[in-house]
């Protein structure tokens, strides 16, 4: 017999009498108000938080947030950027990219995260081999808890998907909190409409 | 195998003092958050009912649940292997990359390689292996196991990191502050993420209905190993696949909650279908767990979301350190999870415990952990696996602990007893646990004379 029929046997052998599968509530009487409470849970985890002026440039806003950028490679149309993601062949080539520019497909309040797939990422390095990170937000795009985020059709649809909270962090050295062990240093949520389609 | 002596291995690291000093106040933080951010949810108790319930579930339904995982999976387009052991296991992920000329592979944080010993098999090949957690790269290149499951280099002070650093990856060695260390591993990890052939990735939860691989991390270094090379090889216990999506969401709520006291690993990936041009491999291992499924009183042991929140809890494991426990788990979860593996080798381990209840209750997925600990010094005595000291406080103890008056009478009695007697007799070669430690202080009362004290009079 093979390993997988050997496993499975011994599986159905062992298993314990059935236990039923019980039906998972939203847990969504009362939840707090969505906005605030997103906000509050990105920046527990080390997220910034920026509203522009409603009429802002954003391109403008990105040069006064990283004067110092010179690599700036963007996902999203709202932000130009001078390293277009349609010339990346491979994902390492974006190991010198200093602000990835990105937007959150909708954002979890309960937690702080925005979600992320390969759709918003372009290629999804860019996530992680940026230096810092900005990512516009919808404030309508703003949901309650992890289990409206988990009933999206996006977790049935995306190859790949991350719950991004917050930038990369570490206390893996007595407990000091540091941002930017591998992957972003920084992570920005800029507040930014949709544009109309 | 020789048998592990804990409390033998806990006195090195007693007698480090500044370490265990920290190691007991960082886990007793650790555990602390985790109190506060579970008041923040009113449903937490009962989104600890359903995630027990799921994984019985799950549990009763496995070989199901793996098939469909399986099927969905393939669809999905990746490859899915099935390991009995760990040799296996190894042989398994050898074989991938031997069959593409793979040089490196970086890896994120997995407690299942550990426990095949993935890594020295791989470099025997001729295979560098890079860790890439933080934690356990100071591991890896102080050439020690993780000593915890979540964090795996809590034993060590910045000094003793900055030592291996400086021995391993030239740093500088008067240098121990924390940021510079950190950014120093950054800076060395980096140019093995971006030339890599192979990346590698443990799996916190798989999901049947999608064959989704679920990775929880904080540094995104998993994101990293595996969006980065081409293939990216996955490494699951077969005991890790939950039904559906929605079971999801309760099980992500509850585990960084539980670890670490934050309401979510700042990185919780998905990864479904390979990027188009690479592969991804699946390896469903059992080692073991099959055969842990049948034993009725040990099964539920399988439940473990590995949060570390009954290590953090642990009195024991706070003072002794994970190392001492001579196995990848440590803590109250290595206690009963160990013996399945090796019965003589970890025969020691259970007497490792107040079993003070503590673990189980701050357990998400409700595991009766000090129960089976107790369960398993019943195993260890009937096979006979007692050192003597122990054999002559345990028959005393079972006798007491099948008269529940006599148990009380001698609490109360041992309490007053323990204030006024000598040192010379509490600390005897007969109360193992009494060489490391002070007895802790007596209170005033035992629990059960404050309980007939307090409790509500009946109406
Ligand atoms: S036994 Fe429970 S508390 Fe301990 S690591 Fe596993 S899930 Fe967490």
């Amino acid at each position: 017999m093979n390993a997988r029929d050997t496993i499975l046997d011994t599986v159905r052998r062992n298993q314990p009498a059935a236990v039923e599968l019980p039906v998972v509530p939203m847990f969504d009487a009362d939840l707090p108000a969505l906005w605030p409470q997103f906000i509050a849970g990105l920046e527990r985890m080390g997220g910034k938080f920026v509203e522009p002026a409603p009429s802002a440039d954003l391109n403008a806003l990105l040069a006064t947030l990283f004067p110092q950028a010179a690599v700036i490679c963007s996902a999203t149309p709202e932000v130009s950027g001078n390293r277009p993601l349609s010339a990346v062949s491979e994902p390492k080539q974006l190991d010198d990219v200093d602000v990835g520019v990105l937007r959150a497909a909708f954002a979890v309040a309960e937690t702080g995260s925005l979600f992320l797939s390969e759709i918003e990422l372009g290629v999804n390095a860019i996530a992680y081999l940026s230096q810092h990170l900005i990512c516009l937000l919808d404030p309508a795009d703003v949901i309650g808890n992890l289990h409206h985020a988990y009933a999206r059709p996006e977790f049935r649809s995306a190859r790949y998907a991350v719950l991004m909270t917050g930038p990369s962090a570490t206390a893996d050295i007595e407990g000091v909190l540091i941002h930017g062990a591998q992957g972003v240093r920084s992570l920005t949520v800029v507040v930014a409409p949709r544009l109309p389609n | 195998m020789k048998r592990i002596d804990h409390a033998e291995a806990a006195s090195h690291f007693i007698a480090a003092k500044d370490n265990e000093a920290f190691h007991d106040k960082r886990l007793w933080d650790l555990r602390q958050k985790r109190d506060r951010i579970r008041d923040e949810i009113p449903e937490w108790q009962a989104l600890r009912d359903l995630a027990s319930v799921i994984k019985e579930h799950a549990l009763s339904h496995l070989a199901g649940y793996l098939e469909q995982f399986e099927t969905q999976a393939k669809l999905n387009g990746a490859q899915v292997h099935w390991a009995l052991d760990a040799a296996d296991h190894n042989h398994i992920v050898g074989e991938i990359l031997a069959a593409r000329g793979v040089k490196t592979l970086v890896k994120s944080k997995s407690m299942l390689t550990d426990e095949c010993e993935l890594r020295p098999h791989l470099e025997r090949r001729g295979i560098t292996v890079v860790e890439t957690d933080l934690g356990e790269r100071i591991q890896q290149l102080d050439d020690e196991p993780p000593s915890h499951i979540v964090v795996p280099a809590v034993h060590k002070l910045r000094g003793d990191v900055a030592e291996v650093f400086a021995d391993t990856i030239g740093t500088d060695r008067k240098n121990d502050d924390p940021h510079y260390l950190s950014e120093q591993a950054r800076l060395n990890l980096r140019p093995y993420f971006l030339d890599a052939e192979a990346g590698m990735t443990g799996a916190n939860f798989i999901v049947a209905e999608t064959g989704s691989v679920v990775v929880c991390t904080n540094e995104g270094n998993a994101d990293l190993s595996a969006n980065l090379p081409p293939l990216h090889i996955v490494s699951v216990g077969i005991e890790k696949v939950i039904p559906r999506l929605a079971d999801l969401a309760v099980f992500i709520r509850m585990l960084s909650r539980s670890a670490l006291g934050s309401p979510i690993t700042q990185y919780t990936s998905h990864f479904r279908q390979p990027r188009p041009g690479s592969e991804m491999h699946i390896i469903l291992v059992d080692n073991g767990r099959s055969e842990r499924l049948g034993l009725a009183d040990f099964w539920t042991s399988l439940k473990c979301i590995r949060c570390g929140a009954c290590m953090n809890t642990c009195p024991v494991y706070r003072r002794s350190g994970g190392l001492s426990y001579g196995a990848i788990y440590s803590g109250p979860i290595g206690i009963i999870l160990n013996p399945t593996q090796d019965l003589r080798k970890y025969s020691n381990l259970p007497y490792a415990s107040t079993l003070n209840g503590s673990c189980t209750n701050v357990c998400p997925v409700k595991i009766n952990i000090h129960e089976q600990i107790y369960k398993w010094r019943r195993v260890m005595s009937e096979h006979d696996q007692l050192p003597f000291a122990k054999k002559t406080a345990m028959k005393i103890a079972s006798r007491l602990l099948s008269d529940p008056k006599a148990y009380r009478r001698t609490i109360a009695a041992t309490d007053a007893a323990l204030e006024y007697l000598p040192r010379f007799l509490l600390y005897t070669r007969f109360n193992a646990w009494g060489k490391q430690r002070e007895n802790p202080a007596t209170p005033d009362q035992t629990f059960y004379g404050w309980y007939l004290k307090h409790r509500s009079k009946p109406k």
